[in-house]
């Protein structure tokens, strides 16, 4: 077990897994190497973002003033629905699991792969699959319904609908294989000396989060696919017309799709438990409480689904039932939250990029938990249904905790990525600039819901133009934001300094072999006596270590 | 070390381990498909009370009791076969999981038989149908009837396709006393397969 | 205090005690969020000046939490979480149920536009009248696709569903106009589906309701909805009467009590039914309304399933002046069976 790096140069590790065994595109394209498919995820799923991220301007900009601005209503409706179908099903469902999961999930249990190399392989195919039937049906007219497609106007709509839903089918099941390869990963691949009280907080997680990948993805798919068969043919399931019950859909809908709200953002507490120790030097406070309390949103996140049906005629008692299960998820939330903060409590803190997200994602993940508790009870629920408090909501948990986890996690497992670092100083302009931006974005949201404005209104009364505009100037701030942290990371990949292995640190077992890691993970697989998270018993003296050297 | 270990696992067990979890995960997503069909039946049985039982009443029991029989007895097969491949007679593995494809066939053709039946009768699912039950129930069940045993019979043939592959695979002596493991998951599936049919069967055909 | 938090949080007036008793529980909700938020970062902005790394080689303690720890953390949120609950659970509950003696409007969404259908006959599009003072209970239904009645300033928001009638109510304390959203996504014009909700003083509704029923103001709404209901002037139960007729309903089904192919109509509403499974349901506005549409469903014992469906030959404003009509043939001394749980009358002044 090799303790902080002492004081030597930093070195690039020159066999690695981006030049072994080769460097060309088909060596890539058909590799079997867990970093190298994690990589290609990461680029994938960035790609989607800035198609999703644009999406959302258009957005932003059309509803600059109260009437049309840059485009008609149609358009207006496709792109909104593009915009939450890219993000949520190519972005932000396969993004941290199936791009840092799979980079850092074998590593961190000291295995050389996953369990099953090909299927890892088949389900980055398949999500190219389905992101490309999902394209076509973009390309040729989108689909109009927004990304929850409820019927019966899904299936009455005249856009293509059916191959969007094909294609959210299709990356359903890349994500079932990620979920199911991780799962037994993490049970049979951990080397000796990782018990399941030493697993990294960040595998507790993926662990809860591919349980829910694997018991909910099947029902979204059978959900799906049995939309698509009623606009295609007329079978009757959900349309009224034909004796079918449309709310059916919706408890289905929401049976996977809540649980899935749960795949976005327990990845970032994931992350988040790993930047916080390493940061601040320390162990976490309460390892158990942390690590079963992802277990516990996983079971729970299944219970709640009904508190998206207030307002749909649902039975007062269901009501009831489903609130107080919800609450429980943010019981469960707010253990995790209580935990960092007191493992701050004696620690070492440095403000490098990553903890400046973690401080991003702790505020935004405090008030999107807050509002989404204050959304079950029910009685306040009915007057935010459907406006923009719900939207501003969940963007507080999805952009706000996953994007910052997201970014936090580019930044501090850069080094172990590309064995290079970024610039410190613009990551500080980079952070400054996306978490002002995005509390300028969706702050002015919560009190247009407040006020009452509905969502997905393409033209909306002139009382509502103040807060919209302001919405507006945030994410012109959040695109500035997001072009600064794409710049500087594109320019540390060519000439970023040298980072060695371990540049924060970290006593995350990822950082035990050399950056970028070599194809078999390990030269040598540590004997794993420690755990991940403990830093109270450092050798004594480590001069100038972790640094690395600054451009 | 056995020349089937993957590079990444310690030993011929912990692979086995590793593939037999893998397997049951995957099964337990399977159930899951026809999890929110069977939910689907569910619901529209409780709403159209009536219309479900008249529907059910309609269909031929007899067949579906029978498809039921041959299903089990190919289950019963397909664990012979395993049970010969522990002992490495693989040759023997290889001709109950063809006993076992062809019993799959067989249930494949009375269903095709009872389909048959019904486009007759004008049992089609949704805005097609025109039987005689009045209302949206009779429709509804047979959607939901189509739905069901449609997703059934394609994992039939699915798990036909998969045991094919491996009594093959048998018969040329690619598995041994010692690994067999492909076997045991390709029956595995097939008990899956079978068993989603022990639901289905009493749930369309007998209640 | 409570207005200027209600500016502060960009809240519309509210305009029922309803909205005033939720805007009490958001401004208990806020207030509690932002303590715990100052709590929570204040504690941590403290441990980042007061444990900002000094140097390279800090080392820091091992710290592990004790039980007490994590019992407080679960049990101070939970704590604060049930009473939000029980706050607002409570509010719920009671907003979906309406006082008896209310008076019952006809709500239709369809795209993208709110139909209203008053008692005893009037319509009216994009415009809903109502009295001060007075609950008014909403039977909510869809033509299409699923809309959601939503008025801000009654903190009121109900989805509209085809095929089925869902129900809310409110009081509006005065005279005013307040806007109407459709909520829930609807296609093209989602964000046009707006409507106007006008509460009139008592005397003037009255007024008014009674010069709609002579038909002095039919004209324009009749214009505005062409071939919507049979005969616009005529109340909803007349209405009601000439749909069954034309239909063919009163073939099977008779008014004056007496058993034919169907159960008779005559003091039908709100009476408790034996279903051929045993089950025993109240004919209310929602059984009604699904036995038209899948009459097989539900079969009152004793009887053959012979009617055929009504989806899609009747409108739904038809349906709704069908239903009308039944409740009109309710004599007030009879219900057969006891009354369970409260019972609705549907309307004054009929």
């Amino acid at each position: 077990m090799s303790p902080l790096p002492a004081g030597d140069p930093p070195v690039y590790a020159a066999r690695n897994y981006l030049n072994t065994p080769a460097t060309g595109l088909r060596s890539w394209l058909t590799t079997l190497d867990h970093k190298r498919i994690g990589v290609m995820f990461l680029v994938a799923t960035l790609v989607a973002f800035a198609l999703g991220g644009v999406f959302a301007l258009l957005i932003r900009i059309e509803l600059l003033t109260p009437g049309p601005t840059i485009m008609d209503a149609m358009t207006y409706n496709r792109i909104f629905t593009l915009h939450g179908v890219v993000m949520i099903f190519l972005f932000m469902i396969p993004a941290i699991p199936s791009g840092f999961g799979n980079f850092l999930l074998p590593i961190m249990l000291g295995a050389r792969d996953v369990a099953f190399p090909r299927l890892n392989l088949l389900s980055f195919y398949l999500y190219l699959a389905g992101a490309a039937i999902a394209l076509w049906g973009m390309i040729h007219g989108g689909a109009d319904t927004g990304w929850t497609f409820y019927t019966p106007y899904s299936t009455t709509t005249t856009t293509k609908v059916v191959p969007i839903l094909l294609g959210a089918f299709v990356v359903g099941f890349s994500s079932i294989l990620t979920g199911l390869n991780f799962i037994v990963t993490t049970h049979t691949l951990r080397a000796p000396g990782i018990t399941w009280s030493k697993l990294p907080l960040f595998v507790w997680s993926i662990y809860a989060t591919s349980v829910i990948q694997i018991l909910a993805t099947p029902v979204l798919g059978m959900t799906l696919l049995l939309v698509a068969i009623e606009h295609a043919f007329g079978w009757g399931i959900f349309d009224p017309a034909r004796g079918g019950d449309p709310v059916l859909f919706q408890h289905f809908f929401w049976f996977y799709s809540h649980p899935a709200v749960y795949i976005m953002i327990l990845p970032a507490m994931a992350v988040m438990s790993e930047v916080v120790c390493a940061f601040s030097r320390k162990n976490i406070f309460g390892y158990k409480a942390v690590a079963y309390s992802s277990l516990g949103i996983a079971f729970v996140g299944f219970f709640t689904w009904g508190h998206h049906l207030f307002t749909s005629g649902q039975s007062p008692y269901d009501a009831g039932v489903f609130g107080v299960l919800t609450m429980f998820v943010g019981i469960f939330t707010a253990i995790k939250i209580f935990n960092w903060v007191a493992t701050l409590y004696r620690g070492s803190i440095s403000f490098k990029t990553p903890f400046l997200y973690f401080l991003g994602f702790l505020f935004f993940l405090f008030f999107g938990g807050m509002t989404g508790v204050a959304l079950a009870t029910v009685s306040l629920d009915v007057h935010w249904q459907d406006t923009y408090f719900v939207v501003a909501h969940f963007h507080f948990i999805m952009v706000g905790s996953t994007i910052m986890a997201f970014l936090a996690a580019l930044h501090y497992w850069w080094p172990k990525l590309t064995g290079r670092l970024y610039s410190e100083r613009w990551g500080l302009v980079g952070a400054v600039l996306i978490i002002s931006g995005f509390v300028f974005t969706f702050l002015p949201q919560f009190l247009l819901g407040n006020e009452g404005m509905p969502r997905r209104y393409f033209a909306y009364p002139a009382r509502y133009q103040a807060l919209n505009v302001a919405s507006s100037a945030g994410a012109s701030v959040l695109a500035i934001g997001f072009s600064v942290v794409l710049v500087y990371l594109l320019v540390a990949l060519r000439h970023g300094p040298v980072a060695g292995s371990n540049p924060w640190g970290s006593r995350g077992y990822e950082w035990e072999t050399s950056s970028p890691p070599p194809l078999e993970n390990f030269e040598v697989v540590p004997a794993f006596e420690r755990g991940p998270h403990e830093y109270h018993d450092l050798p004594a003296a480590a001069p100038g270590a972790g640094e690395g050297r600054h451009a | 070390m056995h020349s089937a270990v993957a590079h990444h696992f310690e030993s011929l067990e912990k692979q086995a381990e590793a593939q037999r979890l893998g397997m049951w995960l995957f099964l337990a997503t399977e159930i899951l498909l026809f999890t929110a069909l069977f939910a689907a039946y569910g619901v529209y049985r409780f709403l159209y009370t009536a219309a479900f039982s008249e529907a059910s009443r309609g269909l031929e029991t007899w067949l579906g009791g029978v498809n039921t029989l041959i299903l089990v007895t190919s289950s019963f097969t397909v664990a012979m076969g395993l049970d010969a491949a522990t002992r490495g007679r693989t040759r023997r593995t290889a001709g109950l999981l063809g006993l076992s494809i062809l019993l799959g066939a067989v249930f494949l053709a009375l269903k095709a038989f009872e389909y048959h039946h019904h486009f007759a009768h004008g049992e089609l699912p949704g805005r097609y149908y025109t039987g005689p039950i009045a209302g949206s129930g009779g429709a509804l069940f047979f959607t939901l009837y189509f739905l069901i045993t449609g997703l059934h019979a394609i994992h039939v043939l699915i798990g036909m396709t998969v045991l094919a592959v491996v009594a093959v695979r048998c018969w040329r002596g690619a598995y041994d006393a010692e690994y067999h493991v492909p076997v045991e998951l390709a029956g595995l599936y097939w008990h899956l397969v079978d068993l989603i049919w022990i639901f289905v069967f009493p749930l369309v055909y007998l209640i | 205090m409570s207005d200027l938090l209600r500016r502060l949080l960009f809240l519309p007036p509210a305009a029922s005690q309803h909205a005033r008793d939720v805007d009490s529980l958001h401004f208990f909700v806020v207030i509690t969020t932002m303590l715990a938020g100052l709590a929570i970062f204040g504690t941590a902005l403290a441990f980042m000046i007061r444990y900002r790394r000094r140097g390279e080689d800090d080392r820091t303690p091992e710290i592990q939490p004790r039980h007490w720890h994590e019992a407080l953390f679960i049990g101070v949120p939970l704590a604060f979480f049930l009473v939000w609950f029980a706050i607002g659970y409570p509010q719920f509950v009671e907003s979906t149920r309406a006082p008896p003696g209310a008076m019952d409007v006809f709500v239709m969404g369809k795209q993208w536009m709110w139909k209203f259908a008053y008692p005893g006959g009037p319509s009216s599009l994009d415009e809903l009248r109502v009295p001060a003072g007075r609950p008014v209970r909403l039977l909510i239904t869809s033509r299409d696709v699923i809309h959601s009645f939503f008025v801000p300033d009654l903190r009121l928001k109900q989805d509209a569903l085809p095929g089925r009638y869902t129900e809310t109510w409110f009081q509006a304390d005065a005279p005013g106009r307040h806007q109407i959203f459709c909520a829930e996504y609807c296609g093209l014009s989602h964000s046009g589906m707006l409507a106007e909700l006008v509460v009139m003083k008592p005397e003037e509704f009255d007024a008014w309701i009674a010069l709609q029923r002579r038909g002095l103001a039919r004209a324009q709404d009749a214009a505005a909805v062409p071939g919507d209901l049979l005969a616009a002037g005529s109340s909803l139960v007349e209405q009601g009467r000439n749909v069954a007729a034309v239909q063919g309903c009163l073939k099977c089904h008779s008014i004056d009590g007496s058993r034919h192919i169907g159960p008779t109509w005559r003091d039908l509403y709100r009476r408790r039914e034996r279903l051929s499974t045993g089950a025993v349901v109240t004919a209310d506005e929602a059984y009604l309304t699904r036995s038209m549409m899948d009459p097989a469903a539900e079969i009152v014992d004793g009887y053959q399933n012979v009617m055929p469906t009504y989806q899609g030959k009747l409108t739904p404003p038809e349906v709704a002046a069908v239903v009308e009509f039944i409740k009109s043939l309710k004599t007030p001394a009879v219900r057969a069976g006891p009354s369970e749980g409260p019972v609705y009358e549907s309307t004054p002044g009929r």
